[in-house]
């Protein structure tokens, strides 16, 4: 279920403005992975690179390669809708669709993919709920309007809906960064037990976040404003919080960047 | 669902000096901006709802005399003779008129505007999207006597055979039935109809896709939709209640369409049999009352025009309340 990700010295574009360049990482199936860096420096660019949703964005493209396993992603084959049912992602503002209920928009992928028998459907989002934690929350009221829940209930209901179609990798851009404490606690366990079974890249800009979910830490960085970002190190986050092996990484970490 | 009262926690509390908690509602309204501004709306709401019951009140009160004197049935009968020792008169005919050619420029209108809003908003590429929306707006406000002129001299010689063709074709079905009538049938005017009020729902629905917002959008793309599966579960559900709006309003033009209408109609001859087809011709509520305006010469026959635009009136306000009905049922999935 869990894939392999295989990056080779990419660079991101948004029309002629070079927005990341030459990233080169591997990341682990069933490991969480960590991007931090200052704000700018291209954390979301690259990760949506990972599943080809910065191709939605106008101008938008990138050089290099991609592999998940042994596919890789950017062949002339490969058709980013495929890629997007592989690669799932959680947005930093909780996005359920306004107008669906909190069922359907665990099932809105299902559907998509052509799932039409009830029990099964049924059956999926009863699962996908209870692995985002929030089927005791919200059991008795599957058909409400998925809007109507809290911010830390509608990110996790955001959660469902991307596990639901059983990617092989999750991408979290920022996912906690509009919710509080306690809501971010519970998404922070539910990293980590997602990690049993799926990929997981998270974005995240609270050091403390990273230092407890992730298995290791990419840091991202740019030699000044309007240059492009780059990766500076990823190394196991045990190493990057305590030990790294660049000085940009310490001064950053430790609150002297810039 | 967000709540926009801008209640929290401190409007409940007391001030320090004692006085009463502020309610949600009452947050700032001691302010004179406030003040002043929530006074000249509550006034020009109430002047609204006024004028509205005034024009009806007018409109009855000068529409029950000729109804009183009626000696056929207002709303069965097809005779159409106000005024005069024994008036008669009925809106069957007005009312079937504009009824179905409203519903076909309905039908027509709005799929292809909503399509051509999907194209423009979600296909087109970018460096025709600003050129084109600004053409479409302009179309919509093209006045009505150009659809008019424009369906007598350039359109009606184009949409003959397409008429004789369906008559031949389909003719043994009864809205489909031969009538010998070729020029302004119920049929042409509601494709002109639907041809003139095609821009208002383009440029409505085009305006509320386009504020779909990216969340959305890309909420149903990282799961792996298709851009038309996006659309369907992005675009549409956060546009339908625009789309509604706009095609009451467009319906509403339709139902009251008067120059264009008066200009393409074929009126029929007193005493012709019913017929159900389209192709017949006929008069609307307003193409009726327009043609014969020098008339309103006595309180009787005007009477009876007036209580003619008083059932549109009454249809129009129905159409618009069940658009109420349906935009209001689904409101908690849209907040
Ligand atoms: N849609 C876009 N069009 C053009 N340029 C963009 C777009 N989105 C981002 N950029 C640019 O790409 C660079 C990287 O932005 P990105 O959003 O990836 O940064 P980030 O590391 O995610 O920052 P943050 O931590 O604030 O989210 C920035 O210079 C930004 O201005
Ligand atoms: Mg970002």
């Amino acid at each position: 279920m869990a894939k392999r990700i295989d990056v080779t010295d990419l660079n991101v574009y948004y029309g002629s403005f070079k927005a990341v360049e030459g990233v080169s990482m591997t990341v682990e199936p069933r490991s969480v992975t960590a991007f931090i860096g200052p704000s700018g420096c291209g954390k979301s660019t690259f990760l949506r690179t990972l599943n080809r949703m910065h191709e939605v964005i106008p101008g938008g493209r990138v050089e290099g390669k991609v592999m998940l396993d042994d596919q890789d992603l950017y062949a002339s084959s490969m058709d980013p809708v495929t890629v997007r049912r592989t690669v799932g992602m959680v947005f930093q503002r909780p996005n359920p669709f306004p107008t669906m209920s909190i069922y359907d928009n665990v099932a809105a992928g299902l559907r998509l993919n052509g799932v039409k028998n009830k029990k099964t459907l049924d059956g999926i989002v009863e699962q996908s709920l209870k692995g985002a934690n929030l089927w005791t929350e919200v059991k008795d009221r599957l058909s409400k309007p998925g809007a109507g829940l809290s911010g830390g209930q509608q990110q996790r209901l955001c959660i469902a809906r991307a596990i639901a179609v059983q990617p092989q990798v999750l991408l979290m851009d920022e996912p906690c960064s509009a919710l509080d404490p306690i809501s971010t606690l519970a998404i922070e366990d539910l990293v980590n037990e997602l990690k049993n079974d799926f990929t997981i890249v998270i974005v995240t800009h609270n050091m403390q976040q990273a230092a407890r979910v992730s298995d290791r830490t990419a840091f991202f960085n740019l030699k000044a404003t309007g240059e492009p970002g780059r990766l500076v190190e990823i190394d196991d986050t045990t190493r990057i919080f305590n030990n790294p092996t660049e000085q940009a990484t310490e001064d950053y970490i430790s609150g002297r960047f810039g | 669902m967000s709540t926009v009262t801008g209640a929290s926690a401190a409007d409940q509390t007391p001030g320090p000096d004692g006085r009463r908690p502020l309610q949600a509602d009452q947050a700032s309204t001691g302010r004179v901006g406030d003040r002043l501004f929530g006074g000249a709306a509550t006034v020009s709401g109430v002047l609204v709802i006024v004028l509205v019951s005034l024009i009806a009140i007018f409109l009855i009160v000068q529409a029950v005399p000729a109804l009183m004197d009626n000696s056929a049935n207002f709303f069965t009968s097809r005779v159409w003779a106000p005024g005069g020792d024994q008036p008669a008169f009925g809106i069957l005919e007005f009312l079937w008129t504009t009824v179905t050619a409203s519903t076909i420029a309905m039908a027509l209108s709005v799929p292809v505007g909503v399509a051509v809003a999907l194209f423009l908003t979600q296909y087109a590429p970018s460096w025709m999207r600003r050129p084109a929306a600004g053409l479409v707006d302009l179309l919509a406000a093209v006045p009505s006597i150009v659809y008019g002129l424009w369906g007598l001299i350039a359109f009606a010689p184009v949409f003959k055979p397409v008429q004789s063709f369906i008559q031949d074709k389909l003719g043994w079905f009864p809205l489909f039935a031969p009538t010998g009538i070729s020029g302004g049938t119920i049929c042409f005017i509601g494709v002109v109809l639907a041809i003139m009020v095609l821009p208002i729902v383009t440029a409505l629905s085009r305006e509320v896709f386009d504020q779909t917002p990216t969340a959305h959008k890309e909420g149903a793309l990282a799961l792996g939709a298709t851009q038309w599966e996006m659309i369907r579960t992005a675009v549409l559900p956060f546009g339908r209640p625009g789309v509604i709006s706009a095609s009451m309003l467009a319906l509403g033009r339709a139902l009251g369409e008067t120059i264009a209408v008066t200009f393409l109609v074929s009126a029929l001859a007193d005493g012709n049999p019913w017929s159900w087809s389209l192709f017949n011709g006929g008069e609307t509520f307003a193409s009726k009352i327009a043609n014969n305006a020098s008339e309103f010469s006595n309180p009787n026959k005007t009477g009876a025009y007036i209580a003619a635009g008083l059932v549109l009136f009454v249809l129009t306000f129905v159409v618009n309340s069940i658009a109420r009905v349906v935009i209001e049922r689904r409101k908690a999935f849209t907040e």
